[in-house]
């Protein structure tokens, strides 16, 4: 049995999840669908959403705010920030547009999240 | 030369774009937004962690991505605004002056205003920390606009004093970029900030949380080389012999947000003591005639999805007002009691007949508890909570009977109950 607090929301529920049988969690205390998920793969593989930021060159601004498309691995969240070291980015950039394909390996890409125009 | 607008809205942040949409979508054409950045979005701009809109757009963006869909609201709907444009005084009367780059200075007459200027944090200064002067002391939301906006690293290693939600956003932010943050010093026994937040900025990443601790002592010469912290008592007055030395290069502070109001006093706005922000009635109308706050210049918000609903229905009272169609009545107050510390809105006209959101803080942590609103010494509405807190704000959604039945009272409290069991 573990005691969690749940993150997809800022509901911040408690969740007991029953995690004696791998095959078979049970998760109680959420209030939604999204919280039995994330009781489940907390105790078999916990992922996380990855936000940084990159550099922009001829931007109207200095830096494009990125994120990971859907949420990895948690183990591999330093290598994900690893992989956008160095990385620039030309303007224009929009909302959606992939910054760093396949990012360590999880088969996800980092994409923007802010538009940023041209100078 | 004098400018006249049917309304203006101060600020081009989360509050004012959503003012200004549902503004424009009950009618009123002539709207001009005033915001002082060179970009709309206000402060989510610099908030690029995830978990913004789960309420409002049934997903979760970054704070980029959320402000971009009420931008584009916005834009798509040709509504006035000016950025790089700082507002320097308005008046009972509704003047607005304010000034940027091209146009030198500028006054306006409104029909209405909405206060929409968000807040600020609390600064050092505010906390009475004793030691040196040295640089590496920032705000967490400095160190945030360092970072995310203009790509500066401010330190190595760190502590941040505040278990505020910007300060947790932070740990984990710097720890991303490399930095060493070696504990969160928490002044209170618990944290103000969410419980998601301690889970994913912190305990993700072994950051020590000390509640009941705060920072008594900055070390450095020119660079802060450390801080001394200690346990404080029920007082929150520090226990001498309990001090402790951390090694750090900067010291963040998350000690709170203060809705900023200077404009607000200009025009003789009435403040509340507790929130910071305006007294308000249910249109988010302040006892100046016309003068209407939304967002966390009206009190301040976890969730910006609240931010937008609250300023939403900010903007169409504000129409109504403009259109002569807003109600002047006779007003029930609501007061705050027994472990409720605000409500907001604290008037509520007797007249309308939409169902009423009453948002409240609580002044402590409280287990096992019933919501409750009294009117008249009749229960209108009870909600049993396994847990408020100070961190959290709570909401109570009156249905229209509740309303009818809050409007005809002469005196209405919000309080706190222990649940008999």
């Amino acid at each position: 049995m573990k005691e969690m607090i749940c993150i997809c929301c800022p509901m911040g529920c408690r969740l007991t999840v029953d995690d004696s049988d791998l095959n078979n969690v049970k998760v109680s205390g959420n209030t939604c669908p999204r919280g039995e998920k994330y009781g489940k793969e907390e105790v078999v593989c916990p992922k996380r959403m990855v936000t940084s930021v990159v550099r922009v060159k001829d931007g109207d601004v200095a830096m494009v705010s990125v994120k990971t498309k859907e949420a990895i691995e948690k183990s591999k969240i330093f290598d994900a920030l690893d992989a956008l070291k160095g990385v620039v980015v030309k303007a224009p950039v929009s909302i959606g547009d992939t910054v760093v394909e396949n990012v360590a390996g999880t088969g996800v890409d980092f994409i923007a999240t802010k538009n940023v125009g041209r100078i | 030369m004098m400018s006249v607008k049917n309304l203006i809205i101060i600020g081009g942040g989360p509050a004012g774009l959503a003012a200004a949409k549902s503004a424009y979508d009950a009618g009123e054409r002539d709207i001009l937004i005033l915001e002082r950045e060179d970009k709309l979005g206000g402060i989510l701009n610099q908030c690029i962690h995830n978990g913004f809109g789960l309420h409002t757009f049934k997903e979760e963006l970054t704070g980029p991505e959320y402000a971009a869909r009420y931008v584009d609201e916005v834009l798509a709907r040709n509504i006035e605004y000016k950025l790089g444009t700082t507002v320097l005084s308005i008046d009972r009367k509704k003047r607005v002056t304010c000034a940027n780059e091209t146009d030198g200075l500028l006054v306006y007459e409104a029909k209405a205003i909405i206060l929409a200027c968000g807040c600020r944090e609390r600064p050092r200064g505010a906390i009475n920390i004793a030691g040196c002067r040295a640089a590496g002391i920032f705000s967490a939301g400095t160190a945030q606009k360092l970072i995310n906006i203009d790509g500066f690293m401010p330190g190595k290693e760190v502590v941040i004093l505040g278990s505020g939600d910007i300060g947790l956003i932070m740990a984990r932010r710097m720890t991303f970029q490399g930095a060493k943050v070696k504990a969160v010093v928490e002044l209170m026994p618990y944290s103000s900030g969410l419980n998601r937040n301690i889970v994913q900025c912190l305990n993700d990443f072994d950051i020590p949380l000390m509640f009941s601790h705060t920072v008594v002592e900055i070390k450095g010469k020119g660079r802060v080389s450390s801080v001394v912290i200690a346990q404080v008592d029920e007082k929150l007055n520090p226990i001498k012999g309990t001090e402790q030395e951390i090694a750090c290069d900067t010291l963040l502070l998350s000690v709170g947000l203060l809705p900023e109001n200077e404009l607000s006093k200009m025009a003789d706005v009435r403040l509340s003591p507790v929130t910071g922000g305006a007294v308000v009635d249910d249109d988010m109308m302040t006892e100046t005639d016309g003068i209407f706050a939304c967002g966390n210049v009206l009190h301040v918000h976890d969730l910006v999805d609240f931010v937008s609903e609250e300023s939403e229905w900010a903007g169409k009272r504000a129409a109504a007002y403009v259109r002569g169609e807003k109600t002047v009545s006779d007003k029930v107050q609501v007061d705050a009691k027994d472990g409720v510390r605000y409500v907001v809105p604290q008037y509520v006209n007797r007249t309308g007949d939409e169902p009423l959101k009453l948002k409240m803080r609580v002044g402590n942590v409280f287990k096992d508890v019933r919501l409750c609103v009294i009117g008249d010494g009749e229960e209108i509405y009870s909600r049993k909570c396994r847990v408020v807190t100070p961190g959290e704000m709570e909401t109570v959604n009156l249905n229209e009977k509740q309303t009818r039945a809050l409007k005809n009272c002469r005196q209405v409290t919000v309080c706190l109950k222990a649940v008999e069991r």
